[in-house]
């Protein structure tokens, strides 16, 4: 069965080529640093599962000195010139799309085949893996297209794929590292502490205050975890279950799913989301790696008080 | 007695954040001190952070995607996409965020979310292509503007995936909420839940919708 650990071995491999890419590009002052970032995170991905906790502590600590030091940076090596590209673009034409289109068109025939056929009962995928493996699958098979059709240089890819590293930089690391950080905020039990807080101040009688303290908490607890998945069994525990479905009648099916929903617009608005919101700006070269929240900001507030009133009329007047 | 020290490790991130101090240490830094204040000694610290960075790989398996989006924007994925939407009459950097929106949420309910996102789409195709259509709107763009229609490109495939997603049954925050209402002994089923993601859906979509179409004033107003 293809489960997550054949990932990890061809993603070890991918970040031990971003190493090799890295050194190879001789403008870039910091490329060994670059080089030392990626060859750690490959030895994670290739040999985490021996290190024991503890090594893969030190892991970490190394990887976050490398990043803290500044020893990272981008180069400014560019392979093509803009007029290269232009003229290869003109060439190529809307073909060039469809290599690119391999990677979500081999998702989505995937999840129906492993979703709704009887491949299903194969076992030929681990079911918390598939759509990870879809993903390296369509890389595999793009990859592949594309050196057949285009016929780059051999370390063409290698090059190119160590560029767009090093431009995102740690950043790449950045939600990994969020996600290991609320497992040490589960472990002190943060989680507890800010249910115990909230549940205290709850306002008698008024179903709306509870309405809009529950939403809130939502978006708070969801900006400082960055994650409405960490929020929500903390903050159904605390008002939802006891306040809005017990004591005031509500209609859990609202007060659950338009909860987490009103979570969501927290996840707008935070940095500790970084896979949306931090990761997107180093991506996408914004120079305000707050740009992406700036941007979310005016949609997340309109569309966090609709959410309230969804709950306060769905959830207790329908 | 609640041992309220722990809550210090996130006014360390808040702090950290604002004063743009490298994330990663930041992070790390919080995780250490929270861990210590939760009265955890230093090296089950080091070994909790560890462990929960070697379990979260996953997250990061995304980036194997970048040698593909490498290769094909050294051929002219970027430019190609920008020929095609300049060739498209009427189209505006607003409308096409619109129709992006618009699937992004209906594949998202459809179960299908790693079809589009961030390296996949966002920065190959759709980015390149706002850029381009804003530019035919309105001109050379100057660095704030071309900032701004980027930063817009990555709000709406966040806002089309997270408004989107909870319609599917299967998905994985839904599943969270049916698993904790029933540990209070309240069944639900998937489908009484993802029902009531559709208004916030229709909701999200008039409203980003309403803001890509500033947008688009914004653009043609400048010129």
């Amino acid at each position: 069965m293809i489960n997550l650990h054949w990932l990890y071995v061809l993603a070890g491999a991918v970040f031990a080529g971003f190493a090799i890419g890295s050194l190879r590009d001789e403008t870039n002052c910091k490329r060994w640093g670059n080089a030392a970032f990626w060859l750690l995170l490959a030895g994670s991905f290739w040999f985490g599962d021996f290190l024991g906790d503890l090594g893969n502590g030190i892991l970490v600590l190394a990887l976050v000195g490398i990043a803290g030091m500044h020893f990272i940076g981008r180069g400014s090596k560019e392979s093509t010139t803009a007029d290269e590209r232009q003229r290869s673009s003109e060439r190529h034409g809307n073909r060039l799309f469809l290599p690119a289109l391999i990677i979500p068109f081999t998702a989505f025939v995937g999840t129906l085949l492993f979703n709704y056929t009887p491949l299903k009962g194969l076992n030929l995928i681990d079911p918390k893996a598939v759509t990870l493996v879809l993903l390296g699958c369509g890389v595999i098979i793009a990859l592949v297209v594309s050196h057949v059709w285009l016929r780059p240089p051999a370390l063409a890819a290698v090059d190119e794929g160590s560029r767009l590293a090093n431009s995102i930089g740690w950043a790449m690391v950045l939600p990994q590292m969020l996600a290991s950080l609320g497992v040490i905020f589960a472990a002190a039990g943060v989680g507890t502490t800010i249910g115990a807080i909230v549940g205290a101040i709850i306002p008698e009688g008024s179903i709306l205050l509870a309405v809009i303290l529950y939403a809130l908490g939502m978006v708070v607890f969801t900006i400082i975890m960055g994650n409405a998945f960490a929020a929500f069994p903390v903050m159904a525990a605390a008002i939802g279950v006891p306040i809005l479905i017990h004591a005031d009648g509500g209609n859990p099916a609202v007060i659950g799913a338009v909860g987490m929903l009103a979570g969501f617009c927290g996840t707008l608005m935070t940095p500790m989301a970084a896979n949306f919101n931090i990761v997107p700006a180093a991506l996408l070269e914004l120079k305000n790696q707050y740009g992406v929240i700036r941007a979310q900001v005016p949609t997340a507030i309109p569309l966090l008080i609709v959410n309230i009133l969804i709950l306060y009329v769905a959830g207790f007047h329908l | 007695m609640i041992n309220y020290w722990p809550l210090l490790g996130i006014a360390l991130v808040v702090i950290g954040f604002a004063l743009r101090f490298n994330p990663l240490l930041v992070v790390a830094s919080a995780a250490i001190v929270t861990g210590l204040l939760g009265h955890l000694p230093f090296l089950k610290v080091l070994a909790t952070l560890g462990h929960g960075f070697n379990e979260n790989r996953y997250v990061t398996i995304i980036w194997i995607i970048l040698p593909v989006v490498g290769l094909l924007e050294r051929y002219g994925l970027q430019e190609q996409a920008r020929t095609l939407i300049g060739s498209i009459r009427g189209a505006t950097a607003g409308r096409l965020l619109i129709v992006y929106l618009a699937i992004r949420q209906i594949l998202s309910a459809l179960g299908l979310t790693t079809v589009a996102g961030h390296p996949q789409t966002v920065r190959p195709l759709v980015a390149p292509m706002a850029i381009a259509a804003a530019e035919k709107q309105h001109g050379e763009l100057d660095g704030e503007t071309s900032e701004r229609v980027k930063a817009m490109s990555a709000a709406t495939d966040n806002v089309g995936l997270f408004f989107g997603e909870d319609i599917f049954l299967a998905i994985a925050s839904i599943l969270l909420i049916q698993g904790s209402l029933a540990s209070f002994g309240i069944q639900l089923t998937p489908f009484q839940l993802s029902v009531w993601a559709i208004p916030s859906a229709i909701c999200a979509f008039l409203i980003h919708g309403t803001r890509l179409l500033l947008l688009d004033r914004r653009l043609g107003r400048r010129k």
